[in-house]
């Protein structure tokens, strides 16, 4: 049952909806996707972590929630925000409703609220500091105080609060046949938040994956003999990371293949000696064209950054691959001299459109060139 | 890449006519795609037999040919222009089909022209069903399993193996023309019997049933780097089994999961690479299991379809110029998206924070012999589109704009029926009220689980339904001051109407929305930019909703509102939106910002860079007035949209709305009987002898007055609806006791039919002052057949001097009379050199789009400026024809949807479209137009002759042509001893009635080519409608009328080989 609900921005705009999940309260930094489809995988991303949702799309919950499109073991978004929440999903899959999944994971939902609107002030003002809270937990005012609150995301690790505490293997390709991978390869993934189907991609195109904790020491992975390294993507800003970046240089330094998602891509420009950059509202959606330099190609994208690597910061030694062709930022690097190269997207979608799924293909091949060197 | 520089002329292929299944969606299409290369610099020589449509505007293309579309005459173009290359995307199935033939022929190998856009190999692989099956198959995509079959022994042979039910499609026919879901051997028998003579290939393609399924289409745009994006998803309210035509359809899909939705879209592109589709816009069309979640592909088009325009208003991206752009060379990153006045580039995928429904529109009522059920062949007319911020918001709006007299889920159930039987009827087999059904089911308390084992449509769509149904019951019967101004709110953020609550209420409009204003509940205007947002848009398409900010942002520029013609229905298609796209055009290059208010995402008017301003709301009074408080244009014109505006005009100046031109009075005068009446005697006019009525006694007594035959027909209808010629008084009470229900008891017409007069149209423009006649058309067929079903020619091809002065004049006088500022038309009928006035409509009809291409000038952008008070010698406005040419207008029947139709014609009308023919004497331009309506007149064999007694006299011109021309005549009894005492030879043959072998038997033994068969009474149609339905079966020319058989004759004098063409440049 949904309570009746206030969502507050920095900016002192506020929302009277209805909440439904757990009664809570959230606070982060709140930001809008516009993919039309796969609200299950947005909100189990790990990359969400410490931030509200907006979803453009005017009906969300309508499919429910199954057991096979979570993106982790847990809702990581802070909260989401919703036009018209649906109640009663219709889908063939679908196992339990949007309501009780967050209610689960506590985490909290509002709707009835004029999403375009709420996009419209993002577009404009960037991201803000947001608070969502049962109107009877606090008042307009409070709610915006609770929001200017929130340290903001710049500055903010959040890689070493998701990532996983043990490390464990992953041998599962993708669904719908989750086939057992037959390949020798072992790669050793830094999970700064890392989503299920990136594991899925691994397994399925490159090889037995272990999954490491973003802590984990160089030498201990090293140790693990990887025949290559994959930077998973995850929350926060990519600069105060620097355990991660120091092990980084150190792989790229052996020469190791190395291939990172999103924060792994911006980790790896940092390693690199690039700096990185707070966008003003960041590309959140399923719909971004993004084109290859070298072949010209178009790929549509889904896309989940709120950083971005900075152009000008780029050593020679780093190629830029692939562009933005909504506002030209990076979108992916490669290294000229060592076997390592990145991408600021999702190549692994879920959700949104698989176009570029070629970039683990392109990683296990680069594995192999790298091994014949030897 | 940049654009190809070794091509330098492309010739598009345009639709031609409206038909079932092919509307005005390819007006916009082709039009995008002119205006597109033409910018580029390339020479257009454009082909399309419809002068209704925007795109045969001279100013559109280099060169534009009004000619059949027909490989022949497409063949002699292409010797003439010598195009480099064509496109054969544009123009629906019928661009497709041309080019094929044209490519089979070897007329684009002999003249080096290069398909582009699609190449034959894969318009073959699309479109033949065996190909496409193992296509589909070589890339491990499921299609339905199925088998061809090229004869009834094959099809029994593959129906074996599938089962029952099964679908039964024959290839290459339009709107899945001929097909049908069988359920018993001997359904399968007649629908396959039909469907091998209905495809030109004499192939079946014979399905395993998906009823029940879902049903979903995906819009494709691929470039020639193989770069492909889906412009928009779109699920059918109706599952598997109705024609996506005729379904209810939502974008973007509501009930898949991400995971199912990459897969459609995966597929959707490797489906485009495997078929060949090298560039340009394509649609697919899945069914899904939803059960398990099985997904088979249905088929593709490899072109821009009804589909993709609907797709490109839903979400604002121009599929057609894009595809129109691709074709020539460019690559989607080099072409910006236009919305977002370049911010985006074109290869990106839309992303939409808004439901679009559409909704088809049906003319049963047309065809009462017709059964009204949906099936896989397409029998929709027209259709609505509509925006909100929800599902129930879309639709409530969607239904609003139908114009069907409903303004929301309104009860249709009839409680004299049995409830449970009709509702159980209904849901089942669907028809076109479907939707009303499924939320009287609910009132009656039915579940959800019922409907849905009934009708298999998903319950997330149900649920919605059931939602605003129990929002309705919540409300019923309280009154309007008790209702809050928070549940006011919930209510129309659902998409009620003013008037729905009013109903529910029982309350009047005025006072609902009076109170609703009261509370300050406004709707606000949110914009379509295909990014949710994500970037800001500088386009103003717009549609209302009830939340949050309006982003509107009126100007304080000199403005003018344009009211649009709804959807297409038979009476009121294409031409009215020409007209007010003309009319919106006009007022720029006058200096105002030009607002357009329609619903229709088939047309031209809705392309949001047409208007300064475009509103995508229902033409209803509440949506009308809101847009009016908020953007308070200096004046309306509604004199361009056919009926659609015009019943609007008496809420309109109740408000005080400037509404443009003549006074909406006039209307009053020249549609009321007796206040026109008053006219005719004061202006000394002759009218033929009439009553208005509104009982059978009355009408009784009044026929001995009027005296038979009469024409009867309730008052205030548009396309003759309901209007039947009877010849005594057996059949007036027949009428009588059916009309005055049909007509929501408004009176009924009695008119004196004047029997073999000739009728003619006049349009007439008038500043006020000056009054210049725009055209005088005269009709082949007599009076008595409905005007828009009649071909007619340009200048008249038989009257005399005389007759056409006094035409002009009375058409001055009347003009004078009514204050006319802008257009009017008049329909005059002619009968032994006497005038009589049959009809007076003083708005833009039907013929002007005619006109303007026949006089090289546009009648509407002259009228629209008389009403901003430009005088007509300012605009220097000429009504000249050019000279020695005819131009003929030809009526395009829905005849072959319909087949237990009597297709003959009468006063109601019944066709759907209209083609030119342009000839240097009549008999080459009514030719012309009859190949360009696809009437095959073959130029030997017999002509069958069977006509009715007051009819015989016209046979002794007629016959000795045809005999001369080296035809054979049979003909029933008294047809053949009139010809032999003519002195002629004539093979006699039986009526049906009079026992075998008989004329329906020659007919189906392919042993006549020509068909003149005239009736009179009841009876007489009844007992000869199986010969005109043969005939249409056949393929047969037939004509019912003997001007028509005339008209005829005189197209045989011209050999087709003798046709000349000239595009419409050369000749104004």
């Amino acid at each position: 049952m949904s309570f009746p609900c206030i969502l507050a921005l920095e900016d002192g705009s506020t929302f009277v909806g209805h909440g439904i999940g757990a009664k809570k309260v959230a606070i982060g930094e709140i930001v809008f996707n516009t993919s039309m489809s796969g609200y299950q995988e947005i909100i189990t991303d790990p990359s969400y972590c410490k931030q509200i949702i907006t979803f453009t799309h005017p009906h969300i919950g309508n499919t429910g929630i199954n057991s096979e499109d979570n993106e982790s073991d847990n809702i990581y978004a802070e909260g989401i925000v919703i036009r018209d929440y649906i109640s009663k999903p219709s889908n063939y899959r679908s196992e339990e409703n949007l309501d009780n999944f967050l209610a689960r994971n506590n985490s909290i939902g509002i709707f009835g609220i004029d999403t375009r609107q709420l996009t419209i002030i993002l577009r404009e003002k960037g991201s803000l500091k947001a608070c969502i809270s049962p109107i009877d937990e606090n008042n307009e005012e409070s709610a915006i105080s609770l929001a200017k609150s929130f340290d903001g995301l710049e500055g903010m690790d959040l890689a070493k609060e998701v990532t996983t505490k043990n490390l464990y293997s992953w041998n599962e390709g993708v669904w719908p046949d989750y086939k057992e991978s037959k390949s020798k390869l072992h790669i050793v993934a830094y999970d700064y938040g890392i989503k299920k189907n990136i594991l899925r991609l691994l397994s399925e195109h490159v090889g037995k994956v272990t999954v490491v904790n973003a802590r984990s020491s160089f030498d201990e992975v090293l140790n693990m003999n990887p025949d290559g390294i994959f930077l998973s993507n995850g929350p926060g800003d990519p600069e105060p990371c620097d355990y991660a970046i120091e092990n980084i240089k150190r792989a790229l330094n052996e020469n190791i293949p190395i291939f990172g998602i999103c924060l792994g891509h911006q980790l790896l420009a940092l390693a690199g000696g690039a700096k990185t950059e707070k966008m003003k509202f960041g590309h959140h959606g399923a719909n971004h064209p993004v084109q290859s330099l070298k072949s010209k190609e178009v790929f549509i994208t889904s896309q989940n950054h709120g950083f971005a690597v900075n152009e000008d910061s780029l050593p020679n030694n780093i190629n830029i691959s692939h562009i933005s062709l909504f506002d030209q930022s990076i979108q992916g690097i490669s290294f000229k001299d060592k076997p390592a190269f990145s991408f600021q997207g999702h190549p692994e979608a879920s959700p949104g459109p698989q176009d570029i799924v070629s970039l683990f293909k392109q990683f296990k091949e680069m594995i192999d060139k790298n091994a014949k060197k030897k | 890449m940049p654009k190809r520089n070794d091509i330098k002329s492309v010739m598009i292929i345009g639709a031609g006519p409206i038909i079932i299944g092919q509307a005005c969606e390819f007006d916009y299409s082709g039009a995008q795609a002119c205006k597109a290369l033409k910018e580029e610099g390339y020479r257009v020589i454009l082909v399309n037999s419809n002068p209704a449509t925007i795109m045969t505007d001279p100013l559109l293309a280099d060169a534009t040919y009004i000619e059949p579309i027909h490989w022949e005459s497409v063949a002699k173009i292409i010797e003439k222009e010598r195009p480099d290359a064509l496109l054969p995307t544009m123009g629906g199935q019928t661009g497709l089909n041309t080019a094929l033939s044209l490519a089979r022929e070897g007329i684009l190998k002999k003249y080096n022209v290069e398909l582009i856009g699609a190449s034959r190999e894969a318009i073959d692989k699309a479109e033949d069903r065996q190909l496409f099956d193992q296509t589909m198959k070589k890339i491990n995509l499921e299609t339905p399993q199925s088998g061809i079959a090229h004869s009834m022994e094959d099809a029994l042979e593959v129906q074996k193996e599938i089962g029952f039910p099964c679908i039964i499609r024959p290839s290459f026919t339009l709107g899945g023309s001929g097909g049908g879901v069988a359920y018993n051997i001997e359904e399968f028998k007649t629908i396959c019997e039909k469907g091998l003579d209905l495809s030109p290939t004499n192939e079946l393609l014979i399905d395993e049933s998906l009823l029940g399924w879902k049903e979903y289409e995906m819009e494709v745009v691929r470039d020639k780097n193989d770069n492909c994006i889906i412009i928009c998803s779109i699920e059918n309210f109706d599952p598997m089994g109705v024609h996506t035509g005729d379904s209810i359809t939502i974008a973007p899909a509501q009930t898949l999961t991400d995971k199912e939705f990459q897969i459609m879209r995966n597929a959707s592109f490797k489906i485009l690479r495997e078929i060949g589709v090298e560039t340009g816009g394509s649609n697919v069309q899945f069914a899904i299991n939803p059960v398990d979640g099985r997904m088979v592909v249905i088929e593709m088009n490899p072109r821009v379809s009804r589909s993709s325009a609907l797709a490109s208003k839903a979400t604002g991206f121009p599929i057609a110029k894009v595809a129109a752009l691709l074709s020539i060379g460019y690559t989607l990153d080099e072409l910006k998206n236009d919305i977002t006045s370049g911010l985006t580039p074109a290869s990106f995928e839309p992303s939409i924070d808004y439901i679009v429904t559409k909704i088809p529109k049906f003319a049963f009522e047309k065809f009462p012999q017709a059964e009204p059920r949906l099936s896989t062949q397409m029998k929709s007319v027209g259709e609505v589109m509509s925006i909100g911020s929800n599902f129930q918001e879309s639709l409530q709006k969607a239904i609003c704009s139908m114009e069907d007299d409903k303004c929301g889920l309104e009860k249709i159930l009839d409680d004299s029926e049995l409830i449970n039987d009709k509702l159980g009827f209904e849901l089942t087999f669907p028809g076109p009220e479907r939707l009303f059904y499924i939320a009287d089911a609910f009132r009656c308390g039915w579940s959800l689980e019922k409907i849905f084992d009934l009708t298999s449509i998903d319950p997330w769509f149900l649920r919605q339904i059931e939602d605003l149904v129990s929002e309705e019951n919540a409300i019923e019967g309280s009154k309007l001051e008790n209702l809050s101004k928070e549940n006011f709110i919930r209510l129309k953020t659902k998409g009620f109407s003013d008037q729905r609550i009013a109903n529910l209420l029982d309350e009047s409009y005025e006072e609902v929305r009076s109170k609703r204003k009261s509370h300050n509940i406004l709707p606000s205007y949110k914009r379509v930019d295909t990014c949710a947002a994500e970037f800001k848009t500088s386009t103003c398409y717009m549609y209302s909703t009830y939340e949050g900010i309006c982003e509107s942002k009126p100007t304080s520029k000199k403005k003018i509102l344009v009211l649009g013609s709804g959807p297409n229905r038979i009476g009121q298609g294409i031409e009215f939106d020409y007209c007010c796209v003309h009319a919106s055009l006009a007022m720029q290059e006058e200096g105002f910002e030009s607002i357009m208010v329609n619903c229709n995402p088939e047309t031209v008017s809705t392309d949001y860079d047409v208007s300064n301003r475009l509103y995508f709301e229902p033409i209803t009074s509440e949506k009308i007035l809101d847009i009016i408080d908020l953007e308070k244009p200096d004046g309306v014109i509604i004199q361009f949209g056919g009926q659609t505006p015009l019943k609007l005009s008496n809420d309109l100046e109740n408000y005080g709305v400037n509404i443009l031109g003549t006074e909406p009075d006039a209307i009053d005068r020249s549609e009321d009987r007796k206040r026109f009446q008053e006219i005719i005697n004061k202006l000394d006019l002759l009218q033929p002898k009439n009553a208005t009525v509104s009982s059978l006694k009355e009408a009784l007594n009044k026929s001995d007055e009027i005296g038979f035959p009469i024409v009867v027909r309730p008052s205030y209808v548009l396309g003759g609806r309901a209007m039947e010629l009877v010849n005594n008084k057996d059949e007036l009470g027949i009428y009588i006791s059916d009309a005055v229900q049909a007509s929501n008891e408004r009176p009924i017409l009695l008119d004196h039919y004047l029997d073999n007069a000739i009728e003619v149209d006049v349009d007439v423009v008038s500043d006020g002052k000056e009054i210049v006649i725009g055209g005088i058309l005269q009709h082949i067929e007599q009076a008595g057949i409905h005007s828009g079903d009649s071909a007619c020619s340009l200048p008249p091809y038989s009257l005399s001097e005389e007759i056409i002065k006094k035409l002009e004049l009375q058409s001055k006088k009347l003009a004078e009379e009514l204050n006319v500022i802008g257009l009017m038309n008049v329909q005059f009928a002619i009968k032994d050199n006497e005038v009589f006035i049959l009809e007076v409509n003083p708005r833009a009809s039907r013929t002007v789009p005619f006109i303007s291409k026949c006089i090289g000038n546009s009648l509407v952008k002259v009228a629209a400026k008389t009403m901003i008070g430009k005088s007509l010698k300012e605009l220097g406005f000429s009504n000249k024809l050019p000279k020695n040419m005819f131009f003929v207008k030809e009526a395009v029947l829905p005849f072959d949807k319909f087949p237990n139709v009597d297709p003959i014609l009468g006063p109601e009308m019944k066709s759907t479209g209209e083609v030119m023919g342009i000839g240097r004497n009549f008999g080459e331009a009514y030719g012309k137009a009859q190949k360009a309506a696809n009437k095959v007149l073959r130029r030997k064999g017999k002509i069958f002759i069977s006509v009715k007694e007051d009819d015989k006299k016209y046979l002794d011109s007629i016959v000795e042509k045809i005999i001369s021309f080296g035809f054979e005549i049979i003909a029933t009894k008294g047809t053949a001893k009139y010809i032999k005492k003519l002195g002629f030879d004539v093979q006699e043959i039986n009526k049906v009635a009079e026992g075998r072998p008989h004329i329906v038997d020659e007919l189906v033994n392919d042993q006549v080519c020509l068909v003149i068969n005239t009736t009179q009474g009841r009876q007489s149609i009844k007992d000869s409608a199986s010969i005109r339905q043969t005939a249409l079966r056949k393929k047969i020319l037939c004509t019912t009328t003997m001007f028509g058989a005339d008209a005829l004759v005189k197209a045989l004098e011209n050999k087709e080989e003798n046709w000349e063409f000239s595009s419409l440049q050369e000749i104004n």
